[in-house]
């Protein structure tokens, strides 16, 4: 149930970047796009009644690892997390260029390369 | 000739920055150091890091910002952290015998969960968390603090 | 064959340093040389020197090395086969050639210290890619080699080159994410990012449903970075808008080492592919062979009739890809290498044209033979390859594929191969009609006799990758097929644990 809530908001950000007219929002669809695909990822990795993945320094490793959630998934996700701010980066830095060349944030006006 | 925007913000948030930004500094690095123990690590701790630096940016004005970590230091700590990084990685190879990243510090059993341990943990998370810092704050001055020169061809950043 | 060793470095530690080199480079670049062009432009050129060393010493190996010491299910891999050794060549080779090139072509631009290294990031990302033997790490390094590549395309922050970044970057994270959707998906079937053990699992279960449906994701996601039709629409802004060894790289190599390479390993030695899954390759394939090849016709850019053109060939590749047999595989990979040694020498003669005189327009270039001696040799060499004209190396590689056709009984697919190879002999020949044999216009004229002939480097890496062409064509006969492409082609049809 809960997994289809992260497909929506994956839909939701892919709505935005086909519909949307601002390249400013295109880039805030592709954020909203790649936040339900890490949560789709951290999802998976869910157990249920368990318990944060942080060992104490008394426990066995053996019973961590039987009661914690699947700490892989929340690597793969801080580490995607942090692809998406450079190439967040990335693409305000061409907004921003791009509004200095064409004088517009409208994607339908930038359209020279055609063909 | 300051423009509004580069003077900074009001009395109470200039204030109440000067007095924070110590603070929000040490609690970054905090987080970077102890990364092998509680969540965080190099990436959180570097985030936390630049918000320091640009909070001052944003309350105090660019000129003071840029005064206190410039554009230059920024990209030259950007690529040594990273190259840090590398060589502390390399280092595990042992010159052809050992593995890339291996750990080749190890802590015995009852230094375990404190600071000291965690083999080469640490310094890779300080070094990541001086390149994080640096890119992000490199990455906000670029965007909101600089002029930007509008000739076709002049220098495009990378973040 | 067994492992080659010229040098006497063992392969096994050489495996991480294919990755770490060339971003110890570029990171070198970034702090000590970047305002001075001439230091990072050398300092690049020894690095991708050592790289093609370091690939010619691996030939024949292969090694599987843990990173930090941690065995296999635990810990990250890099797994080096005769796949990845073919890879690796073509990259690294492929990028000396553009390294020489652009140290004389980048000095019209400004900050030219900073795209020595975003390149050697992009060949960190691409090294890294082949190599990597996790699924993760994979995505890791093709996100490296990604966003150097939007930086790259947008160098010179022209109008066109900002346009073409946007929708290229717009497309590429969209693929992205839709690849990771992928990755969340098997991984929570099968429990485990390693591909070895990934493909066991795959291999006890079967293609199921859900397994159906990530690899469909990752059909979508990596066709989008191949560029294979309906997923093209960004590579006939982006590769023409970027500076000229950046589409050669682009084009050449980055296409196929983060596109097609994946495919390849995912639809083998993963998912175990049968042939109704790999049927949706081999029509993506022919879609993009014919869409690619009618596109490119009418074109009056040079630049932009060669994107076409790439879109097309990658479409043969697919193809032989789709086929699934070990004739087709042998195909595919010939074709692979071939095109990225004639379509980087494509680019870069194109590149070199735009050097000289100020367009690429082909209504308004003409009689560049005498002009520009070299280039137009060279693409003359490139053009007859692309096209399948007998000895070059495209012929064998596309004669191999349409037998390969028949042998399996796709017929219409053959018959369409053999047709879009007319096409392509048709488009070049329009391209060395207009822009070297015919006359030398007025308006041009001016600028080609005030540069006279065309820089040293830019012509050694010109001369460099047609004598490559030319080399390539032997990779036919049977000593050199057997351990290169036939070994590489044997070991990727196998499914499962490698």
């Amino acid at each position: 149930m809960i997994y289809s809530l992260c497909l929506l908001l994956i839909l939701v950000g892919l709505y935005g970047v086909v519909a949307s007219r601002q390249t400013v929002k295109i880039v805030i669809s592709l954020l909203i796009m790649q936040h339900g695909v890490h949560l789709l990822l951290l999802l998976i990795g869910y157990r249920d009644g368990g318990s944060p993945p942080i060992m104490d320094s008394g426990q066995a490793a053996t019973t961590f690892a039987g009661l914690s959630v699947d700490p892989l998934p929340q690597a793969l996700v801080l580490t995607s997390i942090v692809i998406g701010l450079g190439v967040l980066a990335l693409m305000v830095a061409l907004c921003v260029r791009l509004y200095e060349r064409y004088g517009t944030f409208d994607v339908t006006e930038i359209r020279r390369l055609r063909g | 000739m300051t423009t509004e925007r580069q003077a900074g913000m009001s009395m109470i948030v200039r204030t109440v920055t000067r007095w924070l930004k110590g603070p929000i500094l040490l609690f970054g690095i905090y987080i970077v150091l102890y990364g092998h123990i509680t969540p965080g690590g190099g990436f959180g701790g570097g985030v936390i890091i630049a918000c320091a630096f640009m909070l001052v940016m944003l309350a105090l004005g660019a000129q003071n910002g840029l005064e206190v970590f410039s554009k230059g230091v920024a990209s030259r700590l950007d690529s040594a952290g990273l190259l840090l990084f590398l060589v502390i990685g390399w280092l595990g190879t042992g010159w052809a015998s050992g593995y890339f990243f291996a750990n080749f510090i190890t802590t015995p059993p009852e230094a375990w969960f404190t600071l000291f341990s965690g083999g080469t943990m640490p310094a890779m998370n300080f070094a990541l968390g001086l390149k994080v810092a640096s890119a992000l704050f490199l990455v906000f001055t670029v965007l909101t603090a600089l002029k930007i020169a509008s000739s076709p061809g002049s220098e495009e950043d990378e973040a | 064959m067994g492992v080659m060793e010229p040098f006497g470095v063992e392969t096994r530690t050489l495996v991480p340093l294919f990755v770490a080199v060339p971003l110890a480079a570029s990171l070198l670049i970034q702090l000590f040389t970047r305002d001075r062009h001439f230091w990072s432009g050398w300092l690049t050129n020894i690095t991708m020197l050592a790289l093609v060393l370091m690939s010619i010493q691996v030939i024949g190996g292969s090694a599987l090395y843990h990173l930090g010491g941690w065995p296999s299910p635990i810990g990250i891999d890099l797994r080096l086969d005769s796949l990845a050794t073919l890879m690796l060549l073509v990259i690294n080779i492929v990028g000396l050639a553009v390294g020489l090139y652009s140290v004389d072509y980048m000095k019209r631009y400004t900050a030219s210290g900073h795209f020595y290294g975003l390149f050697l990031l992009m060949v960190t990302g691409m090294n890294g890619v082949v190599l990597a033997a996790d699924l993760f790490n994979l995505y890791v390094f093709l996100e490296v080699a990604a966003v150097a590549s939007y930086s790259l395309v947008a160098f010179g922050c022209a109008h066109e080159e900002l346009e073409a970044s946007f929708k290229y970057i717009v497309l590429g994270s969209l693929s992205s994410a839709l690849i990771l959707v992928g990755i969340a998906l098997v991984y929570g079937i099968t429990g485990t990012l390693n591909m070895a053990q990934m493909a066991g699992r795959v291999a006890e279960t079967g293609l199921d449903a859900p397994l159906l449906l990530a690899f469909g994701l990752f059909i979508c996601g990596f066709s989008f970075k191949a560029a294979l039709v309906p997923f093209h629409a960004w590579l006939p802004d982006a590769h023409p808008a970027a500076p000229a060894p950046v589409s050669a790289m682009l084009s050449g190599v980055l296409i196929k080492a983060i596109g097609i390479y994946v495919l390849a390993r995912l639809a083998f030695n993963v998912f175990g592919a049968g042939d109704s899954e790999l049927s949706l390759l081999r029509w993506l394939g022919v879609l993009s062979m014919v869409v690619g090849g009618l596109l490119a016709v009418g074109q009056t850019d040079i630049k932009r009739l060669f994107a076409y053109s790439s879109i097309s060939q990658i479409g043969f590749i697919a193809l032989g890809l789709g086929l699934g047999t070990q004739l087709g595989l042998v195909g595919a990979l010939y074709h692979l290498v071939n095109h990225a040694v004639f379509k980087s020498l494509l680019f870069l003669n194109a590149g070199a044209v735009e050097y000289a005189t100020g367009t690429r327009d082909l209504g308004r270039l003409g009689g560049l033979n005498r002009a520009l001696p070299v280039t137009g040799v060279t693409s003359m060499i490139g053009s007859m390859s692309i096209a399948g004209l007998p000895p070059f190396n495209g012929f064998w590689s596309k004669l191999i594929i349409v037998l390969a056709c028949v042998e399996a009984g796709h017929y219409g697919f053959a018959a369409t191969a053999v047709l879009i190879s007319i096409v392509t002999l048709g488009y070049q020949l329009k391209v060395q009609r207009m822009a070297f044999f015919a006359e030398l216009p007025e308006s041009i004229s001016g600028a080609v006799r005030s540069m006279g002939r065309e820089p040293r480097l830019m012509s050694l890496a010109m001369i460099l990758l047609a004598a490559a062409c030319i080399a390539l064509s032997l990779l036919v006969l049977g000593g050199f097929r057997d351990p290169w492409l036939i070994g590489a082609a044997q070991q990727t049809l196998s499914a499962g644990p490698f």
